[in-house]
């Protein structure tokens, strides 16, 4: 079974964030990049079911500008077989992802596809949905656990309240939660081999979709931010405090 | 224009998710109509005909909807948007799960945990774990939105009183077979919803000492528990308990945070709290930079002397 796993380069998730003054954006000028974290989830439970043998080839996807191509790289390194780069410079709405995800679907046919919850850039936490309705596959998202089960699979989910475990037929796609394991580190021999796998270079149009995004950013701003308030020094001052000054016990 | 927004219930009573979206909605249009899904769920439909304000309540019922399966889901939604300018879902795990879905098929891109609505076309939503807020112009003639409920005040719910249609509309989920959930069963307070919330973080070592420690206390007060990521993947709380950029978002009237160090993906989930009390025993922590009530102290120390602080006042 071929395994597809989409993955985004984000801004590392230990930058701290710059809203730019004239409200256009954030600053990613010189900041660090890299994979999301749910991604190198999704990668590492890619390659783990290479090594039990349930799959037999792991593609990674990433859309995104030229540099992309190094967060396909970690992936290859972490044990991925090929990756496929659709080149695009401006921002690609989860819409549009999952648009050029079906095309690659149709070309790759994989039997499962593995993807983050969500991109800690944009926070939307809608791509791997988006694409289960387009193909109308079963979806299970936010996985602890994947387990496959012959035609199937059994996944169990953090849902509010506690978990939940469903069965899907496969073809599915599993999105990724922080649990379902801890993604390994590429070894300098296995970042070497890396650089010898094939990564092929695609535009949108090769898949016939449209990026154009359907949201306009009129304003980027920082949020309201908080003020550091005052210390206290025993349980007796605090119990006082927020019962007489913050009225909240 | 007409809105849908789906109530979030337990299939008795609404939760407070549902009149907050409500809330939202109602920045958009006077024609809200509610739709109930679920299994058994008369009762929710029934305590949504009352809110104040609400058109009409749809309830679709069935085996796959009392799980909120995406696929059963959607299939009751997408015709039923046929009649409808937008979607507003609480952004709960079961909205995420399904909005973007119903998005998809009606070739919409979704406005995600949308915290502000500025106009039928203009929405504000926090993009960066919250670091940042964009607003955005969708131009998609149907809106599809996951409404962040802790961004808005509850409408009444009671004062209405909508009439309730039964849909027969099918909702199967071929590919798709619930097998079983494991619930942490609590009499506290739903973590979303609570006035009150304490929160362990690693500091706290084990599970053993989260429920010596974290629990006692949120029980005098009233609260309910959370916890952060690092002590959640350590296994010392169950996962629903995480409050985070990629957990729960919380705004209660006090946050107590034991422990944590106030990472910004933590923070995300935290910050629009009224109150922040930190307990940690390092100054420099960065929770000490949001924190109201900030107390530089070892837990072990700390939380005993807090709780007999509590117990002295009748608390
Ligand atoms: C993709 C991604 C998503 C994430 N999502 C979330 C999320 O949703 N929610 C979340 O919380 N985190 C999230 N994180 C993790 C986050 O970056 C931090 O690692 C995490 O919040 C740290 O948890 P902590 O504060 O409990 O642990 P630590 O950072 O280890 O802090 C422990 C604190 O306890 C204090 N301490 C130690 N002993 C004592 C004592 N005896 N008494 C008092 N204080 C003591 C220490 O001074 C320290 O400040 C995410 C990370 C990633 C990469
Ligand atoms: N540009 C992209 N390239 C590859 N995968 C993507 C891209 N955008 C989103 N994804 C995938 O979709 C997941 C959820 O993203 P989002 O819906 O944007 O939060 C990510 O974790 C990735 O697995």
């Amino acid at each position: 079974m071929k395994v597809l796993v989409p993955v985004k380069r984000v801004i590392d998730y230990n930058v701290k964030v710059r809203v730019k003054p004239d409200q256009s954006g954030v600053d990613l000028a010189n900041v660090k990049m890299s994979m999301d974290p749910f991604d190198e989830i999704a990668v590492e439970e890619a390659v783990r079911l290479k090594e039990k043998g349930s799959a037999t080839e792991i593609v990674v996807v990433s859309i995104g500008p030229s540099q992309a191509q190094e967060t396909i790289r970690t992936a290859l390194a972490m044990g991925a077989d090929r990756g496929i780069l659709i080149q695009h410079d401006a921002v690609v709405e989860p819409l549009a992802v999952a648009k050029l995800l079906k095309g690659v679907v149709a070309e790759e046919q994989p039997g499962l596809v593995v993807m983050g919850k969500q991109a800690i850039d944009d926070d939307n936490n809608a791509t791997g949905q988006m694409l289960a309705a387009l193909l109308d596959w079963p979806q299970a998202t936010f996985a602890s656990k994947v387990e496959l089960t012959g035609e199937g699979a059994n996944v169990t989910r953090e849902v509010d309240g506690g978990l939940q475990t469903l069965s899907v037929k496969l073809p599915a796609i599993v999105t990724t939660d922080l649990r379902l394991n801890e993604p390994r580190y590429a070894s300098l021999p296995n970042i070497m081999k890396a650089k010898k796998k094939p990564i092929d270079v695609k535009s949108p149009a090769d898949y016939g979709v449209d990026p154009t995004p359907r949201h306009t950013v009129l304003k980027v701003t920082e949020p309201a931010k908080r003020q550091a308030g005052i210390k206290v020094e025993s349980a007796a001052d605090l119990v006082m405090k927020l019962r007489n000054e913050a009225g909240v016990l | 224009m007409a809105v849908l927004v789906v109530a979030d219930h337990d299939n008795q009573a609404l939760r407070d998710t549902t009149l907050k979206t409500v809330a939202a909605a109602q920045s958009l249009s006077n024609e809200i109509d509610v739709l109930v899904l679920g299994h058994g769920a008369e009762s929710a439909a029934q305590a949504a005909a009352k809110i104040a304000g609400v058109r009409k309540v749809l309830l679709a019922e069935g085996e796959p909807l009392g799980r909120m399966i995406a696929e059963a889901v959607e299939a009751v939604i997408v015709p039923l948007m046929a009649g409808y300018d937008a979607l507003l879902v609480p952004s709960t795990s079961a909205g995420k799960n399904f909005a973007p879905r119903v998005a998809a098929k009606l070739d919409v891109m979704q406005l995600s945990d949308v915290v502000q609505v500025v106009d039928a076309e203009t929405f504000v939503r926090p993009i960066y774990a919250g670091n940042a807020l964009e607003t955005v112009r969708s131009s998609d003639a149907k809106k599809v939105i996951t409404v962040r409920p802790t961004a808005f005040k509850a409408v009444a719910g009671e004062g209405g009183s909508a009439p309730v249609e039964r849909l027969s509309a099918s909702a199967e989920a071929p590919g798709t077979r619930f097998v079983n959930e494991e619930m942490v069963v609590s009499d506290r307070p739903e973590l979303g919803a609570a006035k009150i919330v304490v929160s362990g973080g690693r500091a706290l070592g084990s599970a053993e000492e989260f429920r010596a420690v974290i629990e006692p206390l949120a029980d005098k007060i009233g609260a309910a528990v959370g916890a952060s990521r690092a002590a959640v993947d350590a296994g010392y709380a169950p996962n629903d308990y995480q409050v985070g950029q990629t957990g729960k978002v919380v705004a209660p009237d006090l946050y107590i945070a034991v422990g944590i160090s106030g990472a910004i993906q933590h923070l995300a989930g935290m910050k629009d709290s009224k109150v922040i009390v930190a307990i940690n025993k390092d100054a420099d922590a960065p929770i000490f930079q949001v924190a109201d009530y900030g107390w530089v102290a070892d837990y072990k120390t700390a939380i005993p002397a807090l709780m007999e602080e509590l117990g002295k006042s009748g608390k």
